[in-house]
């Protein structure tokens, strides 16, 4: 008789799709998330340190945009994040999940780093500059078409395989920054071409990020007009809807995959530019610093939207600068950025069931006279 | 329901019949309203209720799991006892020897045949002890031999006490193994009648209430000439087994040309190897263009190529949301699916589609709160609407449309006849693909009959009856007996 | 010097077989959890927390509980990862979130909480070097059997190991059996390969997907704990750990879902992650070659990845409804 009575119990909850919310509602839903991922944080802070968390979240303001140089820095931080994440987007819009942005990002950034260090002295300005673009862009996008060619020929899981390039990528960087290190065996480059700065992209501005900020704001436009409006951001989205369709409307699904990877693979050999010519101007294992996977949750939760994306890396690298700054002010250890971080997006993926899914709760006398 | 008796649930697509069975399976939730089991009301809220209760069903997709083998998929969810396949394997050998089921246990289920299949599906609950089964459309996949094998199974099991509920829309089955009969309509009971004292005509009616007569305006064809001909096409599945074989016919412009058969005859790999979507292992299709007077053979063409060779072909294939349409998509960006290359640049240009969508939402009377609606959230019939005033809009020559009127109620079936019509008046070569073989009598000019791969007659559409086209249904599987046999 | 490579190789590979033991049981179910890099910091760091309260507990630190050295980590250890675990479910599987999203949130979150904690502990003791020692701990979890070293080479290869290596073969070997030959075993099984099937048949796609996912993350953690208190001789660094999570889920791929399999390709995996050291002491080599030979786990793993995609062979194929949710009404 247990049986019955428990199966009676799970009725209690009856959860079903929902059609369409409005706009607005399903932000307010986002914008609650957001809010009680806040307080959940405000909590846990002040566990750690017992202070006002009024005063935590000024601090984390403060640290975010206390200065001018820290807003430069936030900024030049959300494009790079954003510069990933628009990479990301034409390939989970064809549902090609692309973890390995981290590797692509990594291979573009080597292939600058490269160009740099052999041609430096050998080119004049304005066309190593050209080479250097070039480079890091073939190299980005041949390290992502390699898996887009398997899947497209023989179905090989692209989530899986990306996900392996990225340790490659990662292996083949370590094994030049030996081959090139300065000094010979510190097993670190160092600052490339400090004196002559030969291949480093113009610095504009106070901070000289001003030209990183403007490419990838040209960029987020880009990529929004090129998914809604070009043919091809058409059939990519036809083709991650439904293959079947696409092959009956006549779009070759093998080569949209490809070359939506090679998109998507060129615009992360572009942060790779922006990295390692645009602002570190060196190149380690760690140059795309776990971007190419922030970048994923920056888009999923963007809906795949580049204007949107602006606002979620934002939300981001905000959190994670006003953390650092919590950690420095109170003493805490810089991880705690990450710890907030990922409690921002369990909420904020959390947050989505209830814009997609109603639950009906039903009370247990409802049941009972069924 | 009775034990010892086989009942049969019969209504038109879409009269409720497999929400119902699936509400007693536990799948559905219902709103209200009980169902009782030996006289005591039950409460059924998921499969595994549906088990206690020995109730078994058998989908018409079927629940086995690939990679898994025969008897794995059988004990699977089954919690009692000792695990032991060995020991299972014997008992369920033993169950198959009783009814007379034959197969092999050990066979993996994605190398089976889909009537192995099916056998596994019901293996599967007589294995789990069920009384009650309920077989969805059980016969739809089958040869007239295998549901010969299903239905003196289901007689046999019949007589072991058995209860057993057959969905279907087929009178001739429902009539040949059932005791009784309760017939479905839109969602409502209609009656329960013995079938010793029914005959086509009262279930008929009681399936479609007041007997309609389909009345479809048939003009005779205009000049008809050779459009499109198919020699010899053969097509294989990919696990090489032919689908398609030797098939020869011509349609014409100007004429509708329908296609009967049994559902997976081959009829959706026809019309997709002449689309470009299936590859031939021989013959040609021929074209003949009536702008330039050209032929041209679009074997091994892809959608691609065949239009820019200038053939305008509209297709509306069977599965819409999955092949036609792109569910997520709003109808606008649905209409642009054919004509987004059009234009230069790299730009799609959404003005023209735009258009095209507001005069078929008002032409054909969609209902929609607008054009900027995505298509999945349309009923069945509006979709269909969409798909199909897309694929006219194309002014196409040819034009191939299957099952165009499946799930639609009456007044939207018949505005798809209409169009159809339409389209051959204005000289476009025709082909209809239905499952109706009044709908195919009273529609088409010429019935192509199509079994199991193969062309078995081609019939004038205005003498042939349905005994005529339902004898050549069934045809090719006899001489292809014989031929095995030699 | 080969049975002190293989001993080496052993050490290393017991943290991919407890990593890719865990996330096999949770592929198996249908769940892609990226989020074992992060459990497996979590499990570790738990285990040094709990060995680190109780150490500090202590009055005479020369004479602790047995028992309770090796339970309180321990314990600690499967909390952690366990309530990882939970995140992951109730996220994917209630919530039905996506799952890379989630998995590598919980990477993020997971590595953040490790270090975190790591790095608390490390300002609390103020030490000179940056790490965190629990020597008392790890004498007691890094204990051999008591004959090994009497038993020459084959003592060194088969002996000289801590307890939870041998479980973590034990546990693979238990899985294996588990998955292939037990009621349970289908069950999971029929879940990830079509949990609506699973469903209609009456098996709760739910709960074993929440249990598969939660029981995976514990045995995944346990992984992290091996490494703190037995490889690492009880030190834990931050990020020391480095990228053995990923290692863990490109061996479950390379073992093509075999968790029997996956106790010598650990070990495979645990060589080429330390030929380089061997090597060097036969063809000295540079700096620059062994980073190239510790790129060979993945890329063996990215063929083995190629290889079954082109055979097409269904039993080698990733479970089928892999990385997707499950809503029963949604058919």
């Amino acid at each position: 008789m247990s049986q019955p009575q428990k199966a009676k119990h799970e009725q209690l909850l009856h959860i079903s799709k929902r059609a369409a919310l409005p706009m607005w509602k399903s932000w307010l839903i986002r914008v609650l998330s957001v809010v009680a991922s806040l307080i959940l944080c405000a909590i846990i802070i002040v566990l750690f340190t017992g202070d006002n968390p009024i005063q935590i979240y000024a601090t984390m303001i403060k640290g975010a945009v206390g200065t001018t140089r820290r807003v430069w820095g936030l900024l030049q931080n959300v494009a790079m994040l954003l510069c990933v994440s628009l990479a990301v987007t034409p390939a989970f819009k064809m549902r090609f999940w692309n973890i390995g942005a981290e590797g692509q990002v990594l291979m573009g950034g080597l292939a600058t780093a490269s160009v740099m260090i052999l041609f430096g002295s050998k080119l004049p300005p304005a066309l190593l500059m050209v080479v250097v673009i070039l480079a890091s862009i073939v190299a980005g996008a041949i390290w992502a078409v390699i898996p887009a060619i398997f899947k497209a020929f023989w179905n090989t899981n692209e989530t899986l395989f990306t996900l392996m390039m990225n340790y490659i990528a990662m292996q083949i960087v370590s094994y030049f920054v030996y081959i090139w290190s300065v000094p010979k065996g510190s097993g670190k480059i160092g600052v490339i071409n400090a004196a002559t700065q030969a291949g480093w992209l113009p610095s504009l501005g106070k901070h000289g990020y001003l030209l990183n900020i403007l490419i990838v704001a040209v960029l987020t436009v880009a990529v929004y007009i090129y998914l809604k409006y070009s043919k091809h951001g058409y059939e990519l989205t036809v083709v991650g809807e439904s293959e079947n369709t696409a092959r009956y409307i006549g779009i070759n699904v093998k080569k949209v995959i490809i070359r939506t990877m090679l998109l998507s693979g060129a615009l992360c050999g572009v942060a790779g530019l922006l990295l390692v010519s645009g602002t570190d101007h060196t190149i380690t294992r760690d140059t795309a610093a776990g971007r190419g996977f922030t970048a994923i949750m920056v888009s999923w939760l963007a809906k795949f939207n580049p204007l949107y994306m602006v606002l979620t890396s934002l939300l981001i690298v905000f959190m994670q600068k006003g953390a650092t700054e919590i950690s420095t002010v109170f003493g805490l250890n810089d991880s705690f950025s990450d710890i907030i971080t990922g409690i921002i997006i369990f909420f904020i993926i959390g947050s989505e069931f209830f814009i997609n899914y109603t639950v009906k709760f039903r009370s247990s006398k409802e049941v009972a006279a069924q | 329901m009775y034990n010892h008796e086989i009942l049969s649930i019969l209504g038109e697509n879409g009269s409720g019949k497999t929400t119902l069975m699936n509400m007693i399976s536990g799948i559905y939730h219902p709103d209200e309203g009980q169902i009782f089991i030996g006289g005591k009301e039950a409460v059924i809220h998921s499969p595994k209720d549906a088990y206690r209760y020995k109730i078994g069903m058998i989908h018409q997709h079927f629940k086995l799991i690939d990679v898994f083998t025969a008897v794995e998929n059988i004990v699977l969810g089954i919690n009692e006892g000792k695990y032991d396949l060995k020991a299972a394997t014997k008992v369920v050998q033993e169950t198959c020897e009783k009814y007379g089921f034959e197969i092999d246990l050990n066979k993996k289920i994605y190398q089976m045949s889909v009537s192995e299949k099916q056998t596994v599906e019901i293996v599967k609950t007589l294995y789990r002890g069920a009384d009650i089964l309920i077989l969805d459309e059980p016969t739809a996949v089958l040869t007239p031999q295998e549901i010969d094998k299903l239905f003196a199974v289901m007689r046999r099991m019949r007589d072991d006490g058995k209860a057993i509920i057959i969905i279907t829309h087929k009178l001739n089955e429902v009539l040949s193994i059932s005791d009784r009969v309760s017939v479905l309509r839109k969602g409502e009971y209609i009656g329960t009648v013995n079938t010793c004292e029914a005959n086509e005509s009262i279930l008929t009616e009681m399936m479609v209430g007041e007997k309609v007569s389909l009345n479809i305006a048939r003009t005779e064809p205009q000049n008809a000439k050779k459009r499109l001909s198919l020699t010899n096409v053969t097509v294989l599945s990919d696990d090489g087994r032919s689908i398609l074989k030797n098939v020869n016919f011509t349609a014409n412009a100007g004429e509708i040309l329908g296609i009967a058969g049994i559902s997976g005859s081959g009829q959706k790999e026809l019309l997709e190897a002449i689309a470009g979507l299936q590859h031939l292992k021989s013959g040609s299709i021929l074209y003949y263009d009536p702008f330039t007077g050209k032929e041209e053979n679009l074997r091994d063409k892809t959608p691609m190529q065949i239009k820019n060779l200038g053939v305008r072909l509209s297709f509306v294939p069977e599965d819409r949301l999955g092949m036609g349409l792109v569910g997520s998509m709003d109808i606008t960006d649905n209409m642009m699916l054919r004509s987004y290359r059009s234009g230069n640049g790299a730009f799609v240009h959404r003005k023209a589609p735009q258009d095209l969508a507001k005069r078929v939402v008002k032409d054909l009377k969609v209902v929609t709160p607008g054009v900027q609606t995505p298509v999945r959230r349309l009923s069945g019939g509006n979709v269909q609407k969409v798909l199909v005033g897309r694929e006219i809009s194309a002014s196409p020559t040819v034009l191939m449309a299957a099952y165009p009127v499946r799930g639609l109620d009456i007044n939207s079936s018949y505005m798809i006849y209409n169009l159809l019509t339409e389209q051959k008046e204005n000289g476009v070569a025709v082909i209809f693909v239905g499952e109706d073989l009044d709908v195919l009598t009273e529609l088409c000019d010429r019935i192509l009959v199509i079994s199991g791969g193969v062309v078995t007659g081609i019939v004038d559409g205005r003498g042939a009856t349905k005994e005529e086209l339902g004898l050549l249904m069934t045809k090719a599987h006899h001489s292809e007996k014989e031929g095995a046999a030699q | 010097m080969i049975t002190s490579f293989l001993h080496r190789a052993v050490m290393q590979g017991i943290p991919l077989l407890f990593g890719s033991t865990g996330e096999i049981i949770t592929e198996k179910s249908g769940n892609l959890n990226l989020g074992i890099p992060g459990i497996m910091y979590v499990g570790g760091i738990s285990g040094v927390i709990g060995a680190f309260l109780y150490e500090n507990s202590l009055t005479d630190k020369s004479n602790p509980n047995a028992f309770l050295i090796i339970a309180i980590p321990l314990l600690s250890c499967l909390l952690g990862s366990f309530l990882m675990g939970l995140i992951y479910s109730f996220l994917t599987t209630t919530l039905r979130a996506n799952q890379n999203v989630t998995g590598l949130a919980l990477t993020t979150f997971g590595i953040g909480f490790g270090n975190f904690f790591g790095g608390s502990l490390i300002t609390l003791v103020k030490t000179d070097v940056p790490s965190i020692t629990l020597s008392l701990t790890s004498k007691y979890f890094a204990k051999t059997l008591p004959f090994a070293d009497k038993c020459g080479w084959f003592g060194e290869v088969f002996l000289s190991y801590s307890f939870l290596a041998y479980f973590a073969v034990l546990v693979a070997i238990v899985v294996a059996i588990m998955l292939k030959r037990t009621r349970v075993g289908l069950n999971l099984r029929a879940v990830g390969e079509s949990p609506a099937t699973a469903d209609a048949a009456g098996i709760s796609v739910t709960k074993y997907k929440y249990v598969a996912t939660c029981v995976g993350s514990m045995i995944a953690g346990l992984g992290g704990l091996y490494y703190v208190m037995d490889y690492a001789s009880g030190v834990w660094s931050n990020d020391a750990f480095g990228d053995r999570g990923w290692l863990a889920i490109a061996l479950v791929i390379f073992t093509v879902w075999r968790p029997n399999i996956g106790i010598l390709g650990s070990i495979l995996f645990g060589g080429l992650y330390i030929v380089h050291n061997y090597l060097n002491n036969l063809i000295p080599m540079n700096m620059s070659t062994q980073e190239l030979i510790k790129m060979a786990p993945y890329v063996v793993t990215v063929l083995v990845l190629i290889a079954i995609s082109m055979r097409k062979k269904r039993e080698t194929q990733p479970p089928a409804s892999l990385g997707l949710a499950y809503f029963r009404e949604d058919r």
